[in-house]
């Protein structure tokens, strides 16, 4: 290399006109333009209402339906000018923020408006809940991901978990006759697959998504086969396990809107949530977090400086068992009380892909799991308000919310450098 | 483990000859004790087959394990060691025996038939072999999916998404379109492989333009699809008339695909679809062994930076990849709808799709592999069916069968291990590419 090419200004990167802001931009000018013109005209001249409380009994601030739709669509659409024509890089986040909450909003008095009188409201407290319980699991089972992979260790295993978990939890409760036994199955069941997963990557080699894959494929047979050969003969005695119970914690669970969801729940919530800070606590500040860094994105640099790179990556994978197995037990413990065929429904898929979208921090993947959360609780919401959309698209909502997120906004992500590479010394 | 059987980087992989041929050392050396010694050295045959013989142990521990009296019986095996273990091996073996009775031949009804005895009948004979090919038509496929995919570097998650969206382009022209006999069909053919071809083309393409990683894209697709699938069948004029459950109308016959032992008896549902699955394997293979796409699809795959530097386009080879790989996908929904269902229902596909990836696995991500193992998959879930039916063994024992034989495949050190194997090069164990997201 020369000297000559590196302060030299004739070969400067010519500065390209559609960078990523401008092309966020447009696209947030045009959804909140698209946005005003359409869900205006189709929203009703009711109000639209929210309401922090749980049920629609509460104090409620409201806006007529097409005003509502219109403003927040210009809002949108100013956002994404604002965006275009250049703001200063700490405005970008909150504008982009501020844009998706607008577009929302606008489709929100749409739907809201047009529902039966008495009904056009939104219990934010309710959705609220809902967000939070349907992203328990994906919470847990994402933390999995991240603690797995950080170390360099794929982890597409995570739906085999769940079921192994909810299998256990379900198991060891009805038999033992108490949640907690059931709790502590479940780990074990989540331990199983991911023992599997860990020897046979680390020790075996084997390529670590087609592993995810077969585990899946193996946790759902074998799950099923017990299910199938011996729960299902006697229900009583093996498949009727009682719901984890409800602690109120006093004085905080009075707070307004995040009171009752936070601090009037169950030990899922506390543990996920629990388990997030200390992860990402783990993580950023311990040696643990440092070793498991380094393993993850050098394992040679690591190896010489003296870190047991293939120890530290089978406690990993096997942590990430213990908890993706409790994020199991959630299925059989909490949404329903007892273990079904396949119960789990792709779950595990999802939080691996909340993983991703969180781009493999806990606290990525805590947000990524609240944002499919809330997709889904929306769902939920304007089925209930009987929504003119069919069912069947308000079920699309998530999924395509997500697709539309990561290819829109995240685009590409940067796994770990050494995540799904074997290590084998001295190669 | 020795470090040659470790496939470390993405890197050589690809066509490597396959490993029959053993590599001794030239000399007079009786082709017998040389054809052993290849045999008993690692190499893919006889791994597949090792890997075949321990799922099957696995299988038999669980049949064991689930039966409730034979269970008892372990409780005084120290007392009585033969009650045990003649129960296990009774049980075991019925359940084995039945597994083969319905897949490809059973002896039985070959017997009374050649007697000329009831029971007998050439429709039973052939019925086993029929329903083998009938279900591994559509696995052919949607493991060709899959493979064709992951030879381009690409986790193709979506099978399952493309083949629903390809049973509905297949039914929809099926029932909809007033056409003749012959033209019917592979219009409705092509449809179905457009529709998985779009199902495929939206990831390939999010992935080639915005990076959108193609695992979190596919997975979120399959369940839009299995929705919108959902949504299509209660639609009036789509639903079946007089119905009110979700099922839509039938294919029309024009557009069905023949079944090819009518003769025989209406039994034998062997149809075209496995004769249109061997020409899509062929048809992969030389796209990939033969084409100027299939090579680049392989550059790609083994290396998307060199192929950039190569002048090749890896966005367009990405998105073509995914485009081609759903199309496939989508004729194997479309098997299901032409050949068997006919009717779209909710769960019209089944798990064709989740299937096709473990069948593309155990085919190595090769055109002719996969085929072997769809045929095999085929044969696994047919007799499964006779198993569920006649010895009370259910059908998710199949799923596991399936699963722990594809890890070990995967683990051809693990297989060497427990057998003793010597170690074979790394090129002749290679599954596919072994490389991180």
């Amino acid at each position: 290399m020369t000297s000559t090419t590196v302060d030299d200004p004739t070969v400067a990167e010519p500065v390209r006109f559609w960078t990523r802001q401008r092309r966020v931009g447009l696209g947030f000018a045009i959804a909140g333009v698209l946005a005003a013109s359409i869900f205006g005209p189709l929203a009703t001249e009711r109000q639209a209402r929210i309401t922090l409380a749980e049920t629609v009994a509460g104090t409620s601030v409201g806006i007529t339906g097409t005003v509502g739709a219109v403003l927040f669509g210009l809002i949108a659409a100013a956002a994404g000018v604002a965006i275009f024509v250049g703001v200063p890089r700490r405005w970008f986040a909150v504008l982009v923020g501020l844009g998706i909450v607008a577009v929302v909003l606008a489709f929100l008095c749409w739907q809201i408006s047009q529902a039966p009188e008495g009904r056009n409201i939104m219990p934010l407290g309710d959705v609220a809940r809902t967000t939070l319980l349907l992203a328990l699991p994906l919470i847990l089972g994402s933390l999995a991901g991240v603690l797995c992979e950080r170390s360099g260790v794929i982890n597409v295993a995570i739906e085999g978990q769940f079921l192994m978990g909810a299998f256990g939890a379900a198991l060891g409760a009805t038999v033992a006759g108490t949640v907690w036994v059931g709790l502590i199955a479940a780990a074990i069941g989540g331990l199983v697959i991911a023992a599997m997963l860990a020897v046979l990557a680390i020790r075996y080699l084997v390529d670590q998504v087609v592993l995810g894959i077969v585990l899946n494929v193996f946790a759902l047979g074998l799950t099923g086969f017990l299910y199938k050969q011996i729960m299902a003969h006697d229900q009583t005695a093996y498949n009727q396990p009682s719901r984890v119970p409800t602690w109120d914690i006093p004085v905080l669970s009075d707070i307004p809107l995040l009171g009752p969801v936070l601090f009037r729940a169950n030990v899922f919530t506390y543990g996920a949530l629990a388990l997030v800070v200390i992860v990402h606590f783990g993580l950023t500040r311990t040696r643990w977090g440092l070793r498991t860094r380094a393993v993850g994105e050098h394992p040679t640099a690591a190896d010489t400086v003296g870190v047991k790179v293939l120890a530290l990556r089978y406690r990993n994978v096997l942590l990430a068992g213990l908890v993706a197995g409790f994020g199991g037990a959630y299925f059989t413990l909490w949404s329903t009380t007892n273990f079904n065929l396949g119960m789990t429904n792709g779950a595990g898929f999802i939080a691996l892909a909340a993983m991703i979208f969180g781009r493999w921090t806990p606290i990525g993947a805590l947000l990524a799991s609240l944002f499919f959360g809330f997709s889904s609780a929306l769902a939920f919401f304007l089925g209930a308000i009987a929504s003119p959309i069919p069912s069947q698209f308000l079920n699309m909502l998530p999924y395509v919310a997500t697709i539309i997120a990561v290819a829109g906004l995240v685009g590409r992500v940067r796994a770990p450098a050494a995540d799904g590479r074997p290590y084998v010394k001295g190669q | 483990m020795t470090a040659d059987a470790v496939p470390p980087t993405r890197g050589q992989a690809g066509d490597a000859p396959s490993a029959a041929e053993p590599s001794g050392p030239a000399g007079p050396e009786p082709f017998a004790a040389r054809f052993l010694r290849g045999l008993w050295r690692s190499n893919t045959v006889t791994i597949t087959v090792l890997a075949i013989v321990l799922a099957m142990v696995v299988g038999a521990l669980l049949i064991i394990i689930s039966d409730a009296k034979i269970r008892a019986m372990y409780g005084y095996f120290f007392a009585r060691p033969s009650d045990a273990l003649s129960a296990s091996w009774h049980k075991v073996s019925d359940a084995y025996a039945n597994l083969f009775k319905g897949s490809i031949i059973n002896p039985d009804t070959v017997a009374l038939t050649l007697r000329g005895q009831p029971g007998g009948g050439w429709d039973r004979v052939f019925f086993p072999i029929s329903e083998t090919l009938t279900y591994a038509a559509p696995l052919a496929f949607t493991g060709l999916a899959f493979a064709l995919a992951f030879r381009g570097g690409l986790f193709n998650i979506g099978v399952q998404g493309q083949a629903i969206m390809g049973a509905i382009g297949a039914g929809l022209t099926g029932f909809l379109l007033p056409l003749p006999v012959g033209v019917h069909l592979v219009v409705a053919l092509l449809a179905g492989a457009f529709g998985g071809a779009l199902w495929g083309f939206i990831p390939g393409f999010l992935k080639a333009r915005t990076g959108a990683h193609e695992v979190i894209t596919t997975i979120m697709l399959n369940y839009v699809a299995l929705y919108f699938l959902g949504w299509l069948i209660i639609q009036n004029g789509i639903r079946m008339t007089g119905r009110t459950d979700a099922i839509s109308e039938p294919v029309d016959r024009s557009a069905a695909l023949p079944r090819l032992l009518e003769p025989l008896g209406p039994s034998l549902r062997m149809n075209l679809g496995i004769v249109v699955a061997v020409l899509a394997t062929w048809a992969v293979a030389w796209l990939l062994r033969r084409s100027t796409f299939g090579f680049e699809l392989r550059a790609v795959g083994l290396n998307p930076d060199a192929s950039r530097t190569a002048g090749i386009s890896v966005a367009v080879t990405t998105t073509l990849v995914m485009t081609v790989a759903g199309a496939l996908a989508g004729l194997g929904g479309s098997a299901i709808v032409l050949g068997t269902a006919f009717s779209l229902t909710n769960a019209v596909v089944g798990s064709v799709g989740f299937d096709g990836l473990l069948v593309g696995l155990l085919g190595r991500a090769k055109p002719w592999g996969v085929l072997l193992a769809a045929l095999f998959f085929g044969a696994l879930q047919a007799g499964g069916n006779r198993m569920q039916s006649v010895s009370n063994i259910s059908l998710e024992l199949v799923n596991v069968i399936q699963a722990v034989i594809v890890v070990f495949v995967a683990a051809p050190a693990l297989v060497s291990a427990v057998f003793r194997l010597r170690a074979a090069t790394a090129a002749d164990l290679q599954t596919g590419m072994a490389k991180g997201w």
